[in-house]
């Protein structure tokens, strides 16, 4: 080993052993934007009731497609909906469901994905080949398939989401295992003598889980996507239930006379993602430090 | 001095932080090569050797500089050249061996293609005429069945070599100046022997003048005609070959004769210097060998001490041993 | 460098369970549809005559294993069913299809390349410099925006405002189709740029710290032809897999794209039958969307062979 390389495994080291204290967590500046964004939107979604200004789903027929003015900031849709209400009522429902379609395919997959990891054999070698199978479906393609066979509705779309997204939490968390498996402190858990199930959940676990978790933040932003575009194609939540897809979808037909109906809820789908993604950067260099680049 | 080939007068080398110097790794280096001289740099790793030879090619990594100072090649500055001019310099006039050729030569490109590729730029050659100096130059540094070997990927050759593969490249211009840094440690003895036939025979063909980074004596003494000793960032002792490793002054280099095996005398005992070298943040004031050295005295912890002339052409930095002549 | 390709067949071999999993699945597709599948797809239109003759149709009448084998032996004959709507062969509408979704995903790929591989290689010069801050926000930014949402922004800007290029459709001739494709496939490039960037920024990065980088400025080489001779092709090895992995990504990105620039292919294809509920169809596309992304894992074990001469694919196979 020449000189460079073990300066650089020393500072490896070093960084691995670097305290995770609060101070560093502050000074990750990437996680406190990250926070403040989804915080906010987080906050607006759910005090939705209170600032929206008027009921997302009301019509006025008799003021439609109106230019933002003082009554309505954002002016109204091709109903007279109030677009601004619609786009905060719009956060309770993206959000959401971004959110929850997270849990089903995160437990599903890192319970497989860790077992298969650790006992390896036929079990492995089966799901392996599940996994190829499925990464041969575009998510997409899987999910609009999905959301047609069980009809749209918010729990298609839980259902699509958990059927494909799976598969990445089990192969992100397999692959963590088989590293973790070989680590010193492991083995001599198990010589120990502690059982098979006590050292996955007390020793891989907790090593693994930060991978899987990191990870969940960029499927966070995946799934808000896929509901996004499942509402713009017409495929997704229902209307007249505000929707930050759908209202894209409305607004594309007046984009020559009202291009700020299209514009504005992709901007805060942007935002929200951007805050999700630094949220997601953030938690990684503080969860694993050795790992930055 | 004009006839000097390289000159390098009180180079000093360092990281800057906010804009200010923090930490120097090569403090006040001089030294100079004539034309047709082969100079050694001899010294533990950390010594500042690699970095002052990287410092004439131009190639210190990212975040460490020349702090100040002046290295000149044929009379000319190379740190105050543009840039443009000095790669101009890189290939026809001076050329650099690395120590480990697995990892100097691109993984991804034919090594007849990598040699070729200075003759093509600087000479000016085709690409038909440029491989055809490559297998040349090929032949030249040994290699046998050097039209197929032209055509094989680094990892398919062997380390030996790979390292005739840097050589090749490195002389395929025809320098007048070649910089080795430690170009025969990561190869087996018996190839290091080889490769250091090839080196010598080349540069006595061309008249080509050779730096030559090592840590090794017996390769400083079987290659080079003149050379110096680096101790954590300064140069302790210098002058010709013979007279360094005959009559050496500073204690330093006679630790490190001690600690070497001779292989005419195999029934001498091997005496290791005790200590450690000092940590580049930990570099203690004055002689930074005071810590392990059995003639220290109060005076060397106090300032470092001045290079003085200890017989014709050959200097030691040590108020011990070098006021002889004095 | 042929004999470096000789693992191509054994990889073929490889991909086979894999390619039959995807067929099982496709398959079952149609028995995930609730009730009688018949009954599901004709909806408002059911009869009790028009729900038999569909059940024998789709030979939904028969045992499972045996309704899978005429699948498979269907299959074989390149017969993918007809179309419920349009009562033509399946196999038909994807011939016209496929041409544009492939024309607009492999200009999609070049296009993002010429995005790409300057922001990467302006960042990865001076990594924490400005520029290469400018160009993660610009991948972070890229990453959140919604595939359709591009489009419409572009077609807003490009095709609303400055009228330089059309709202939508295909054209006729091959020049026109360049053209019509454009701001679809810029919609696909800038979608899948974030991706790329950042791999080709830390692997350039890393290249840039290389020994073999130093030999090559010790030859005298810099800026542009150290760049294209040492960095670029060394740098995009690893590119080259992770481009592999989100080109099926970029097939489903393509599908909603379709939609916004009314372009006929497969992604207009798969929605209009899915509305129409035109099941056969949205079966046929979704299986070639599959067996096309198991083609492209395999050429992108072909190109990453001939890129990085030390990879030596036979092993990787059997293991």
């Amino acid at each position: 080993m020449s000189t460079p390389t073990l300066l650089l495994a020393a500072r490896r080291q070093r960084r691995a052993a670097a305290p995770r204290t609060l101070k560093a967590w502050y000074q990750n500046r990437a996680l406190v934007a990250g926070i403040i964004i989804v915080g906010a939107l987080v906050l607006v979604a759910v005090l939705a009731p209170v600032l929206a200004p008027y009921d997302p789903v009301e019509q006025d027929l008799l003021n439609t497609l109106a230019d933002p003015s003082a009554a309505h900031l954002l002016g109204t849709d091709k109903y007279g909906r109030d677009v601004l209400s619609r786009l905060i009522w719009g956060a309770q429902v993206d959000l959401r469901i971004g959110f929850l379609a997270v849990l089903i395919p995160f437990v599903i997959g890192t319970v497989v994905g860790a077992v298969a990891g650790y006992f390896g054999g036929w079990f492995d070698t089966i799901l392996m080949r599940i996994v190829d199978v499925f990464f041969a479906f575009p998510f997409y393609v899987m999910v609009i398939v999905l959301v047609f066979i069980f009809g749209s509705g918010e729990f298609s779309i839980y259902i699509a989401i958990a059927a494909v997204s799976w598969v990445s939490y089990a192969k992100i968390v397999r692959g963590e295992v088989l590293v973790a498996k070989q680590q010193d402190y492991v083995v001599a858990a198990r010589l120990g003598g502690l059982s098979h199930g006590r050292v996955l959940v007390r020793h891989i676990g907790p090593n693994v889980l930060s991978q899987a978790i990191i990870y969940a933040m960029s499927d966070i932003v995946m799934d808000i996507m896929a509901i996004v575009t499942l509402g713009y194609l017409g495929l997704g939540i229902a209307p007249p239930t505000a929707e930050w897809g759908s209202m894209i979808n409305d607004g594309q037909e007046f984009i020559t006379t009202q291009w700020q109906q299209a514009t504005i809820p992709g901007l805060v789908v942007v935002v929200a993602s951007l805050g999700l993604s630094l949220l997601g950067d953030g938690l990684s260099d503080v969860l694993n430090p050795e790992r930055r680049k | 001095m004009t006839d000097m080939l390289l000159e390098v007068e009180n180079l000093v080398i360092g990281m800057r932080r906010a804009g200010r110097p923090d930490a120097v790794i090569v403090d006040d280096v001089s030294f100079s090569v004539a034309a047709h001289e082969r100079f050694g740099i001899v010294g533990e790793s950390g010594s500042g050797k690699s970095l002052t030879l990287r410092a004439v090619a131009g190639l210190l990594p990212k975040g460490v500089e020349v702090l100040s100072g002046r290295i000149a090649y044929a009379g000319k500055s190379l740190t105050g050249m543009p840039p443009q001019e000095r790669r101009r310099l890189m290939g026809p006039e001076i050329a650099m061996i690395f120590q480990e050729p697995m990892t100097a030569l691109n993984p991804v490109i034919r090594v007849g293609e990598q040699i070729a590729e200075g003759p093509r730029r600087h000479l000016g050659l085709s690409k038909k005429a440029a491989n055809t100096v490559a297998i040349e130059m090929m032949a030249r540094t040994g290699i046998p069945d050097p039209e197929r070997r032209a055509r094989a990927y680094p990892h398919e050759l062997s380390g030996g070599l790979r390292q005739r593969i840097m050589i090749a490249m490195a002389v395929s211009c025809n320098p007048r100046l070649l910089l080795c840094d430690e170009p025969t440690t990561a190869l087996d003895v018996t190839v290091q022997h080889q490769v250091l036939k090839v080196l010598e025979g080349l540069c006595a063909d061309t008249g080509t003048a050779l730096i030559f980074v090592t840590h090794d004596l017996a390769v400083v003494n079987q290659t080079c005609t003149d050379m110096a000793v680096m101790y954590s960032g300064h140069i302790v002792e210098s002058g010709t070959v013979a007279d360094v490793l005959g009559d050496a002054r500073h204690p330093y280099t006679q630790g490190l004769l001690g600690s070497a095996p001779d292989f005419d005398r195999p029934e001498r005992r091997l005496v290791p210097i005790p200590g450690f070298p000092p940590s580049l943040t930990s570099r203690p004031a004055g002689c930074p060998f005071a810590p392990r050295c059995a003639l220290a005295v109060d005076d060397c912890s106090k300032a470092m001490p001045t290079t003085e002339l200890v017989a014709p052409g050959h200097t030691a930095a040590c108020i011990m041993t070098a006021g002889v002549l004095a | 460098m042929l004999h470096r390709l000789r693992f191509i067949p054994a990889r073929l071999i490889q991909s086979i369970p894999v390619a039959f999993g995807v067929t099982l699945i496709v398959f079952f597709m149609a028995h995930l549809l609730p009730g009688n599948a018949a009954l599901a797809l004709l909806g408002q239109r059911a009869t009790a005559e028009s729900v038999a003759a569909l059940t024998t149709q789709l030979g939904l009448d028969r045992p499972l294993p045996e309704q899978y084998l005429i699948f498979l032996a269907q299959l074989f004959q390149g017969n993918l069913g007809t179309s419920l709507t349009y009562q033509v062969p399946v196999s038909d509408l994807l011939v016209q299809a496929v041409p544009v979704t492939l024309a607009l995903l492999l200009y999609a790929l070049i296009l993002s390349l010429f995005i790409s591989i300057p922001l990467a290689a302006l960042a990865a010069f001076r990594p924490g410099g400005s520029r290469d801050l400018g160009v993660r926000g610009f991948t972070l930014v890229g990453q959140g925006m919604p595939q359709f949402w591009v489009g419409i922004m572009l077609l807003l800007i490009f095709a609303v405002r400055f009228r330089l290029f059309p709202v939508g459709g295909y054209g006729t001739t091959q020049l026109d189709h360049l053209y019509f494709l454009f701001l679809p496939a810029l919609t696909l490039a800038i979608s899948m740029s974030p991706t790329i960037i950042r791999s080709l920024r830390s692997s350039m990065i890393n290249v840039l710290e290389s020994e073999y980088v130093g030999t090559a400025k010790s030859k005298g080489s810099y800026g542009i032809s150290l760049f294209r001779g040492h960095v670029l092709r060394n740098a995009a090895i690893p590119t080259v897999s992770v481009i592999g992995v989100n080109l099926g990504f970029l097939v489903g990105g393509s599908l909603v794209i379709e939609r916004v620039f009314a372009l006929p292919g497969l992604g207009s294809l798969m929605i209009n039958s899915i509305f129409s509920r035109d099941f056969p169809t949205v079966q046929g596309v979704t299986l070639f969307v599959a067996l096309f992304v198991v083609v492209i894992g395999i050429l992108t074990d072909v190109v990453y062979t001939m890129l990085d001469p030390r990879v030596d694919m036979s092993k990787a196979v059997r293991a």
